[in-house]
């Protein structure tokens, strides 16, 4: 895909909602630089943040929780300090925490590591989950977007039935 | 309960030792795990008694694990700043965890200071191993066996699909951070560091000072470390931290120093020499001009161009010459202008010739 403004390969794409209208942006590293968009991983939580802060209130009408029912942790109280005030939040702002984490982490948003071991035993399963997303990733990448469609369905299946027995395990 | 002096200022210290692999560039070897208890709210949070109740909970879970063969426990809020400050200095505790007065704690593992666990600095428990030199191998067995038995005391909080959930959202996951103190005086004055900063960056690492997050490279120090922690395990992130981008900062930095010392000689030989030679003589000396020209020492030891001071003298002293440690040691506070009379005055009886 070339970049909206130049010849370039477009390596940035952002999406944003604004009065209802999806906006769509696909720029190579020098343009989205020039527009204050950025691809590194790895910005220093703050720049993220404030980065992610500006995209959020660009989207008018946002459905989200307001706060973490178990701590009363607003959203706005988060991006002040960057931190979360318990582990439930994670539950509480899981839309707008995953875009988030997503772009501190390389586009991953899902444990595969050390799990406690009285914790859950789903590593099986998280593994598969991994590596659909992997491939869901590849897939958009090469613009299948039937096969995404397929591995989309796959993957909500997945974890519905992996919320019902988190619930369970509660 | 009475303060007892547990931590003895010219004991331990993992990293001052000098004598791990590869320490001509790599100071000391460190993997820090973030965990949070599950029953209770993250710190931002927590009331005082909370936070009391966790540092009561870590206290008697630490000490009862067997995490090493002795164990010794800080309260930092019965702790005078000046020995807190000792604790940052020997990168113990981070400067943000010797701050103010909430319920806080450190416990360390004596006499090596290998270990140190944290306990309600940004998550309630903040676990780090560290060592001299390159070992991240062993440091990540270490880490893990106290993992593996904290978490059998304690239930961590963790979801199946983010992993150990932590305070701030970029340590999600594994809670995983791994990194090294390198000494990188070649790259700084061959001009290449930059290009070495932006290389990491563009593998997500993140390159630090000293003293860690917004400290200054004084003397050429840095930490080398990871800034993604979810999605890959944690062996994923210490292969790739240790297989790409490390051995190369190292190859680098030793490659610089070789191309210095062919092709700018004397220069290098000036800057070794004349650093020798003001802390030789030196009356008065700031902590930061003393660092600066530890650094350019150190260099000089570990190419050969001094060799009749060993590289663990020079370790040694950027430590002593850090501002608690000159008090503590003098058992006295100074003023900064008494400091630099007896940092010069330290530092001349160190390296006589
Ligand atoms: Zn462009
Ligand atoms: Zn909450």
């Amino acid at each position: 895909m070339k970049c909206d403004n130049c010849d370039n390969e477009a390596t940035v794409h952002e999406v944003t909602v604004r009065k209802g209208k999806k906006i769509e942006k696909h720029l190579c590293e020098q343009c989205a630089a020039g527009e204050g968009l950025s691809v590194q991983a790895s910005l220093p939580i703050n720049t993220l943040l404030s980065k992610f802060m500006m995209s959020t209130q660009l989207e008018e009408e946002s459905e989200t929780v307001d706060h973490c029912p178990e701590c009363g942790m607003t959203f706005a109280e988060f991006r002040q300090s960057g931190l979360l005030g318990c582990a439930a939040c994670y539950d509480s702002f899981e839309d707008q925490l995953t875009s988030l984490i997503e772009r501190a982490q390389e586009g991953r948003s899902r444990h595969v590591g050390r799990t406690p071991a009285s914790g859950p035993k789903c590593l099986d399963r998280e593994n598969i989950i991994a590596s659909l997303r992997q491939e869901l990733d590849e897939a958009v990448a090469s613009e299948r977007y039937e096969r995404a469609a397929q591995i989309r369905d796959e993957l909500r299946t997945i974890s519905e039935s992996a919320d019902a027995d988190d619930d369970d395990g509660d | 309960m009475p303060h007892e002096d547990p931590i003895n200022p010219e004991g331990g210290v993992e990293w001052l030792r000098a004598d791990g692999p590869q320490t001509d560039v790599v100071m000391s070897s460190r993997i820090r795990l973030a965990r949070n208890l599950e029953s209770f709210p993250f710190l931002t949070k927590a009331t005082p008694d909370e936070r009391q109740r966790i540092v009561a909970i870590a206290r008697e879970q630490t000490l009862a694990a067997a995490l090493a063969d002795q164990m010794i426990w800080v309260d930092l809020r019965e702790t005078p700043k000046l020995e807190r400050n000792l604790l940052v200095e020997r990168h113990l505790i981070s400067k943000q965890h010797a701050k103010g007065d909430a319920p806080r704690a450190v416990a360390v593992s004596s006499p090596d200071e290998r270990l140190a666990i944290m306990v309600n600095e940004e998550d309630h428990l903040r676990i780090q191993v560290m060592r001299s030199g390159l070992d991240l191998q062993e440091v990540f067995q270490q880490i893990s066996e106290v993992d593996d038995k904290l978490e059998k005391r304690m239930d961590f909080a963790f979801s199946s699909r983010f992993g150990f959930l932590t305070a701030c959202p970029t340590n999600v996951g594994t809670g995983i951070r791994v990194s090294v103190m390198l000494h990188l005086p070649g790259l700084k004055l061959s001009g290449e560091l930059e290009k070495v900063r932006r290389a990491a960056k563009s593998m997500s690492l993140a390159v630090r000072g000293f003293y860690g997050e917004g400290s200054d490279a004084v003397g050429d120090f840095y930490q080398l470390s990871n800034q993604t922690t979810l999605g890959k395990t944690e062996e994923q992130i210490l292969e790739e931290f240790e297989g790409k981008m490390l051995p190369k900062v190292i190859d680098y930095e030793r490659h610089a120093r070789k191309k210095l010392l062919a092709e700018r000689r004397k220069l290098i030989e000036d800057r070794v020499h004349r650093a020798l030679g003001t802390l030789r003589h030196a009356r008065l000396l700031a902590a930061n001009e003393s660092l600066q020209l530890l650094g350019y020492l150190r260099l000089g030891v570990a190419a050969g161009l001094i060799k009749d001071v060993p590289l663990q003298t020079v370790n040694r002293l950027i430590l002593l010459t850090q501002p608690a440690h000159l008090q503590r040691a003098l058992q006295k506070e100074l003023d900064q202008a008494k400091r630099r009379v007896e940092r010069a005055d330290l530092v001349r009886a160190q390296l006589a010739g």
